[in-house]
């Protein structure tokens, strides 16, 4: 049956020779992750639909920009996927495995550390965040209210969380190389958070919190739990599922510890 | 025009660092040959390009409108305004449920979780599906968006809720299986990027102004937390779920 099948297309017609011909997996590429991306971003579509014209009883204004604003974010959505797939992936896991085999521990933290110090600094939402909070610590008398004084706080507040992010992203690799497990660090983690909540000034522990979940940007996440995960594969002994996850929950937990204690400090 | 220009040079902010920290390293101290070079090249390229497309996108079509209706939902006429005792419940019902469904839409759109959930799939060779991860952590965003609100409404201490939902967390630490645990507490940071902050920055910050007594600065901070905590305690549910059906 086999041989029957691969002579089949010598004595065909043209036409079907053509169907045969057609590019079927190249189309099947392109179109499997603009697929996926649509069904990604169909309950946003919906629900905004649904409040729009049936609760607030609106019409939707400027659908053609809305339809381009749409297609941009499809295509958009299934490169970043392929990126990942054939970029940010393999390229943080073979820094992994070379790092693995070279048995360098000290380079592999200054590196761990220097991702999550850079990374965060600059991060569009930890600037907007930070500077909420110096305005709230103005206004409660905290600090002075001059402008000086304002972005100076901010600044400060900045570099606590990418530093607090650096301290984590070590921890964390620190964790897999000595292999910790890592329930008993974020329960003590969130032990601390608990102890220094109580103690902490009340107008910092909105931003405190906040700060854990603004500091992950999408490229740093991919990056970061690849690398975990590659580490953890190539270390002996090591399973990828329970060692190699558990960096990102580091990188938000400390964020947490870090801004409570600087509030305790300055308050 | 200038969106366009602005985003590119934002997400190339967000890249270069990464990009160089990674090409200085591996020159400078691994001194090894990447593989397919080009390929990472063209995947780097597509992260760059694709990561714009998508954010001009979010900017043009989702965010005016999404930042625009939590403001409408939560306005004073919308939700009666005059003093705390005006507050009719079905008024309010539809803030709960726009943050129900805003907080459910707005993470499976997330591409960071997108990211993981595809690693998470790859690395238990399948036993652990992306989609699944991705709407359980849906799931509990939206009951942890939707609590938020309900505090901002009530004017209840924000580490109450906090500290009940750790207490959660770990007690169910205990009955999960082993293997989602590191899976679960990482969904926990990932839910919150891109997509998800603005628009529920938008949902509280809207709702804290339109509550007297409430502070804008104070309260509407917080909602973030509550969306970082409940997608740990979602996944743990559903592992603890599906190891029970999967004995049966």
């Amino acid at each position: 049956m086999g041989k029957d099948h691969a002579e089949r297309p010598s004595d065909a017609s043209p036409r079907v020779t053509l169907w045969r011909r057609f590019p079927w997996r190249a189309l099947q590429m392109v179109l499997q992750p603009l697929f996926n991306a649509m069904r990604d971003l169909a309950p946003i579509i919906g629900v905004i639909l649904f409040f729009q014209t049936v609760v607030l009883h609106r019409p939707i204004p400027n659908l053609a920009g809305m339809l381009e604003g749409l297609a941009l974010v499809l295509v958009g959505l299934a490169l970043f996927v392929r990126g990942l797939e054939i970029g940010l992936f393999p390229l943080s896991e073979a820094m992994a495995h070379s790092f693995a085999s070279k048995g360098s521990a000290f380079w592999l933290l200054i590196f761990a550390f220097l991702l999550g110090f850079s990374t965060t600094i600059a991060e569009p939402a930890l600037i907007i965040i930070a500077g909420k909070a110096a305005a709230i610590a103005a206004g409660g008398d905290v600090i002075a209210s001059t402008p000086q004084a304002i972005a100076d706080y901010a600044l400060h507040l900045r570099l606590v969380v990418a530093f607090s992010v650096g301290v984590a992203i070590v921890l964390g690799v620190l964790r897999i190389m000595i292999n910790w497990p890592l329930q008993l660090c974020i329960l003590a983690g969130y032990g601390m958070v608990t102890a220094l909540t109580m103690i902490a000034p009340a107008s910092i522990i909105g931003i405190a919190y906040d700060s854990g979940g603004v500091t992950t940007s999408t490229i740093t996440v991919p990056l970061v739990t690849a690398l975990g995960v590659g580490l953890a594969s190539s270390l002996h002994g090591r399973n990828p599922l329970l060692d190699g996850f558990g960096l990102i929950a580091f990188a938000s937990l400390l964020p947490i510890i870090f801004v409570l204690l600087y509030g305790i400090i300055i308050h | 025009m200038k969106l366009w220009l602005v985003t590119l040079l934002g997400t190339l902010r967000d890249l270069l660092p990464i990009v160089l920290l990674l090409f200085g390293f591996q020159f400078g101290v691994l001194r090894k040959k990447v593989e397919h070079p080009w390929r990472i090249g063209r995947g780097l390229l597509y992260v760059l390009l694709g990561l714009t497309l998508f954010l001009i996108g979010l900017e043009q079509a989702i965010f005016p409108l999404g930042e625009l209706m939590a403001k409408q939902l939560t306005s004073v006429e919308v939700i009666g305004g005059g003093g705390a005792a005006s507050f009719a419940w079905d008024r309010m019902g539809w803030v709960y449920l726009f943050a129900l469904m805003i907080g459910f839409a707005t993470t499976l759109a997330e591409p960071a979780l997108i990211a993981v959930a595809m690693k998470a799939e790859q690395t238990s060779a399948g036993t652990i599906s992306a989609l699944g991860l991705r709407l359980s952590v849906s799931i509990g965003v939206a009951v942890g968006v939707a609590l938020g609100c309900f505090r901002i409404v009530t004017g209840t201490a924000l580490w109450l809720y906090i500290v009940a939902a750790y207490a959660t967390v770990l007690v169910l630490t205990f009955y999960a299986p082993r293997q989602i645990i590191p899976l679960a507490y990482d969904s926990g940071g990932v839910t919150t990027s891109t997509v998800t902050v603005p628009l529920l920055a938008a949902l509280g910050l809207g709702l804290a102004a339109a509550i007297p007594g409430r502070s804008p600065l104070i309260d509407g901070f917080g909602l973030i937390a509550f969306a970082s905590v409940f997608p740990i305690i979602s996944v743990l549910c559903y592992a603890i779920l599906g190891q029970r059906s999967y004995k049966k």
